[in-house]
């Protein structure tokens, strides 16, 4: 993360660079733009084009054959039925959860990993090595230890004596079970982050702060946490960007069942596109995608601004 | 899968009850095995697509087996694609493309429709033994004048499954109406507490589509018009009985608590070895479920038995579905050797070929077709309904309205969340979707 | 470090119990579930049936092992030598291609950088449009191909990938560009002679972080490589999921040979990996 502070200093200084220095009478570049022809080629073909492309597909009803234009049409159904509008809920609900879960638990963890302990080493990878498994890899494991009725977790609670909820089987729970796994995979990320931030503070602060008999906590509230403002900003926005993104967790754990009642905007977006509604299905895209530039752009920028003031 | 895949129907399919099958008479043509061995020598390689249930592709591999033995110059390769709608985009695409295999197997009915088959499929209509093919399949399978299919498999039928033992133990009779299902079921509650009087699996959630769709038959009696009201939009699901039924009679077994307890997480299989074991009472189901019962229970295969789908009449017929079909595409380059092939799967060798292969499922849609003397007792619970011209198309053959939502409808009126009447006006407005988006008049 | 001993103390107490009770903490809450894997994996089915955590009465790992592989004609194996050819294919077009335009853009001033720019925070963030995308593809033939998915993901990895390179390209003088010059490459050979090798180590980074996400990537494959044939592993893996409800063995022996690349990329990568996940920082 540090170094990344760094390219914006060094681009500057080295624009500025040329002019002095009497250029090699080489009028070509050596810098030459066709290095961006190749990436450019898929990435316009493959995203540039499709996205531009949604906007129009989402004002008509589409079928393989052809499209017919019928306005704002699959934006009425999409906020008018009210599945398909609980869905755009659902997402926002997950998304904040589980990025709110990740920055708390994060943190704490964080600090707790980066003080004098045995087995930091250890603990630090058993927490991070969930990220590498696959989100199907993970769901199907969870959606057994989360079975209502034979699952391991609802065994043991029931040996001392707690008679465990239907995790993902009771409308009221299954979002936040499956965001409750989402956080188990992703609080490593997280952690880490917060580890590599939590290094990089300066021990003479703490020198200072033991010198003014801070205690433990004081250390943390007045020193750690607000150094902790750049790092904070970075796990926000990637914990906002995958949990308004989700689908492989909650596809693989619940479907969006039961009924309707853990559907986000990707899971309706797969299941209209399924059903061969595919202009609906590309409104669910085009809402999904007004949704995460209207949440993380002006974070990004109000995150990375304070940044900058710090 | 299976039917949930089967959304649309078919509105030139004739009237109710239809489905009269050739299945239990016999005589009919000498099937000519002989026609097949090939008149040329040529090695032919064929290829043929296939969705990849297990019924499907035991009945596909065993009708190849036996034809590759009879005509040594000719193989053919099976492959397999996905079920579901995933597969209907994978059938779409690749018969657009002109990249399909020689043969393929897919549903008849509506679904068969929105293939174009006019520009897509190459008609069967002339090959040496179509005339064996009843009218009730063809006519699942034909466009202007032409029929395309040939029948893979048998007819399904949609009721509910019951477990016999536990019904002479406690004395009860085979409900005819839904007043007598339920209680039937009473009495289970009462005297068998272990056991669940009605078994749902929404491990699966498409089988909880099954209280409306095999309701059908007993919306049809009523009014036997009501499919093309339907597709006409002039009539609702929310409308009120009888259409409404199907949804009501879900919630009433779900508020009288006579579900089995797991029934957010059970699947197909559970379901079988309950209602097969005694674990549970009665399972609506298709019964293309059989297969469950061979191999997860064998020996209390004859404990099971099946009923129509009980609505208010006492008269109820049973809703049946169209086996799927072979198809040769418009593209293939051996459409010669295909159409030989397909010409001997129409023959009571092949028929025979298959109940060997996964038992007898159901009755035949080929002429002279037999099934054994013994048959599993489900099956021999289902015939009567045939022979008797008691059967009704499920609703997908006559109306290519069905929205895709129906099965998370029903998952939350069996789980309590929703209400009977406010599910069904729920899924009129998702059937909206699907007849804008065939552009069908009046939507 | 000349406090006084008493807080020594203290600190080492708290040091070994902390430890121990994170430790205890861990090992229940990230552990058991890894555990339960792998011992349902080793049991037979019917022990398996019951999902106990418990020790496995009868050790059958290898049987399973085998009938995973053996199920369906080795559609596991198919699924592993795909989900390899994407997994490297897409990685190899990815760094190729993104260290180019992550050079030239740190290099070279032109109008056109708050552009670029843009597009490559645009890919971060925005959520690829599904059918459009199956619609573009179709159109150009690689619909339902291999290499259709591979090019869809490098399209959509890129971004991440330029970033890194960009902000790495950044702490390279300048001077060995004019070095290079002056001995008379072209730009051809200066990218790929000179800079390309001091790549080397955000290279790996950007290799391991993007195996992690190619080879676990279920939702790219699900859209845009339907069908049995070109299964991946984790397409492969969902699939099972309903096929086998009542073989638990097999299902979690499946989950267990899936996690296995994995694992041994963090055994031997674990420093790059936490970089590059954890430099996601990377912005603009």
């Amino acid at each position: 993360m540090t170094d990344t502070h760094t390219p914006a200093p060094t681009t500057a200084s080295a624009s500025s660079e040329p002019p002095p220095k009497a250029r090699p009478p080489k009028r070509k570049s050596m810098y030459p733009m066709w290095f961006y022809a190749p990436a450019g080629v898929i990435y316009t073909a493959l995203f540039v084009v499709p996205t531009f492309a949604s906007f129009y597909f989402s004002l008509t009803r589409w079928t393989i054959f052809d499209s017919e234009f019928i306005g704002l049409d699959n934006f009425r159904t999409f906020f008018s039925e009210p599945y398909l509008f609980d869905s755009l809920v659902n997402t926002i609900i997950y998304a904040v959860v589980t990025s709110a879960a990740k920055v708390v638990i994060g943190l704490l963890l964080a600090v707790f990993l980066s003080s004098q302990i045995i087995a930091r080493g250890y603990l630090r990878s058993v927490i991070f090595f969930p990220t590498l498994v696959s989100a199907v890899g993970v769901g199907v494991t969870f959606s057994v230890l989360m079975d209502p009725f034979d699952g391991l977790i609802n065994n043991l609670l029931a040996k001392v004596g707690i008679d465990g909820p239907g995790w993902i089987t009771d409308p009221d729970m299954a979002l936040l079970s499956v965001a409750a796994v989402d956080i188990w995979r992703g609080v490593g990320i997280a952690t880490l982050i917060y580890i590599a931030g939590i290094v990089a503070i300066p021990q003479e602060y703490f020198e200072a702060a033991r010198v003014d008999g801070a205690n433990a906590f004081r250390n943390f509230w007045h020193i750690t946490l607000p150094l902790m403002k750049p790092a904070t900003a970075t796990v926000i926005i990637l914990s906002l960007i995958g949990g308004l993104r989700s689908f492989d967790l909650i596809w693989t754990m619940t479907k969006g069942g039961p009924g309707f009642s853990s559907d986000v905007l990707a899971s309706v977006v797969y299941k209209q596109y399924q059903a061969g509604f595919y202009g609906l299905s590309t409104a669910g895209n085009v809402v999904l995608f007004l949704l995460v530039a209207a949440i993380v752009i002006p974070l990004f920028w109000f995150l990375n601004r304070k940044q900058v003031e710090q | 899968m299976t039917f949930r895949n089967r959304r649309m129907a078919f509105p030139a399919m004739l009237a109710v009850s239809a489905i009269g099958l050739a299945a239990c008479s016999s005589g009919g043509e000498e099937g000519p095995a002989a026609s097949a061995s090939g008149d040329t020598a040529e090695p032919v390689e064929l290829s043929m697509l296939i969705d990849n249930g297990e019924l499907t592709i035991g009945i596909a591999e065993a009708l190849v087996a036996a034809y590759e033995e009879a005509n040594p110059n000719v193989t053919i390769d099976i492959e397999q694609r996905p079920g579901g709608t995933e597969g209907d985009n994978v059938v779409k695409t690749r018969l657009q493309t002109g990249d399909m295999s020689d043969i393929f197997i897919y549903n008849a009915g509506s679904l068969f429709q929105a293939l174009a088959p006019g520009q897509t499929l190459t008609p069967l209509d002339d090959i040496e033994n179509y005339d064996a093919v009843s009218d009730t399949f063809k006519a699942g399978v034909t466009v202007d004048g032409a029929a395309y299919g040939v029948p893979a498999g048998t007819a399904m039928g949609g009721g509910v499954m019951y477990n016999i033992p536990l019904y002479e133990e406690l004395g009860l009779e085979v409900p005819t109406t839904w007043d007598e299902f339920m209680s039937n079921n009473a009495a289970i509650a009462e005297a068998k507490p272990d056991v669940a009087p009605v078994v749902q699996t929404y491990g699966e959630t498409w089988t909880s589509q099954l209280f409306v769709l095999a309701d059908f038959g007993n919306v049809i009696a009523a009014d036997p018009e009501w499919a093309d009201k339907y597709t006409a939009n002039e009539v609702k699901y929310a409308d009120g009985p009888p259409a409404i039924n199907g949804f009501q009679h879900l919630q009433d077994v779900a508020d009288a608590g006579y579900l089995n307890e797991d029934f957010p997480t059970a699947g197909v299989p559970d379901g079988m070895r309950m209602v097969a074991l005694g674990e549970g009472a009665h399972y609506p189901m298709l019964t293309f479920a059989f297969t469950e019962l061979q191999n997860n229970t064998p020996d209390n295969v004859n404990d099971v038995g099946l009923f129509a789908m009980p609505g208010d009449s006492g008269e109820s017929p049973l809703t049946s579905w169209l086996s799927s079909s072979f198809y040769i595409p418009a593209s293939s380059e051996h459409a010669d050797a295909a159409k030989d092939f397909l010409s001997w799967v129409a023959t009571p060798e092949a028929c025979d070929v298959q109940t060997e292969a996964v038992g007898a499922q159901g009755p035949y849609f080929v002429d002279g077709c037999t099934l054994p003397d013994e048959v599993p007792q489900m099956i021999a619970d289902m015939l009567p309904y045939f022979d008797a011209g008691n059967t009704a198309p499920a609703l997908e053959f006559l109306s290519p309205v069905k929205g895709p939502a129906l099965e998370n409808i029903m998952v939350e009126v069996g789980s309590g969340i929703r209400g009977a009447e406010d599910a069904a006006a729920y899924y009129d407005e998702d059937v909206k979707k699907q007849a804008q988006q065939l552009g069908l008049e009046g939507w | 470090m000349s406090s006084a001993t008493g807080i020594s103390k203290a600190n080492r107490a708290y040091s070994r119990i902390g430890g121990l009770v994170a430790i205890v903490v861990t090992a229940v809450v990230f552990l058991v579930p890894f555990a339960f894997i792998f011992l349902t994996a080793s049991k037979d089915r019917a022990e398996a049936s019951m999902l106990q955590f418990s020790w496995p009465t009868q050790w059958a790992f290898f049987e399973n092992l085998q009938e995973v592989f053996e199920h369906r004609d080795g559609i596991i194996i198919t699924a592993f030598i795909n989900s390899t050819l994407l997994t490297v294919g897409s990685i190899a077009i990815m760094v190729i291609l993104s260290a180019m335009v992550g050079y030239v853009l740190q290099r070279r001033k032109s109008k056109w950088n708050p552009l670029i720019n843009f597009l490559v925070l645009a890919g971060l963030i925005v959520p690829p449009a599904v059918v459009p995308t199956i619609w573009v593809m179709q159109a150009l033939g690689i619909y339902k191909t291999l290499h259709g998915l591979i090019f869809i993901e490098v399209a959509f990895g890129m971004s991440f990938c330029i970033l890194m390179f960009r902000a790495f390209v950044a702490s390279i003088p300048r001077e060995l560009d004019e070095a290079a010059i002056m001995d008379g490459a072209g730009p051809v050979r200066l990218f790929f002679r000179v800079i390309f090798p001091l790549l080397r180590s955000v290279i790996v980074t950007v290799i391991v972080v993007q195996a992690v996400t190619v080879f676990n990537d279920f939702q790219n494959p699900l859209y845009f490589l339907p069908g049995d044939d070109g299964a991946t592993l984790q397409v492969v893996l969902y699939a099972l999921q309903g096929q086998f409800s009542t073989q638990w063995n097999l299902m979690f022996m499946n989950i267990l040979v899936i996690m296995v690349p994995m694992l041994i990329m963090y055994v031997f990568f674990n420093r790059q990996i936490v970089a590059g996940m954890t430099s996601g920082a990377v912005k603009g």
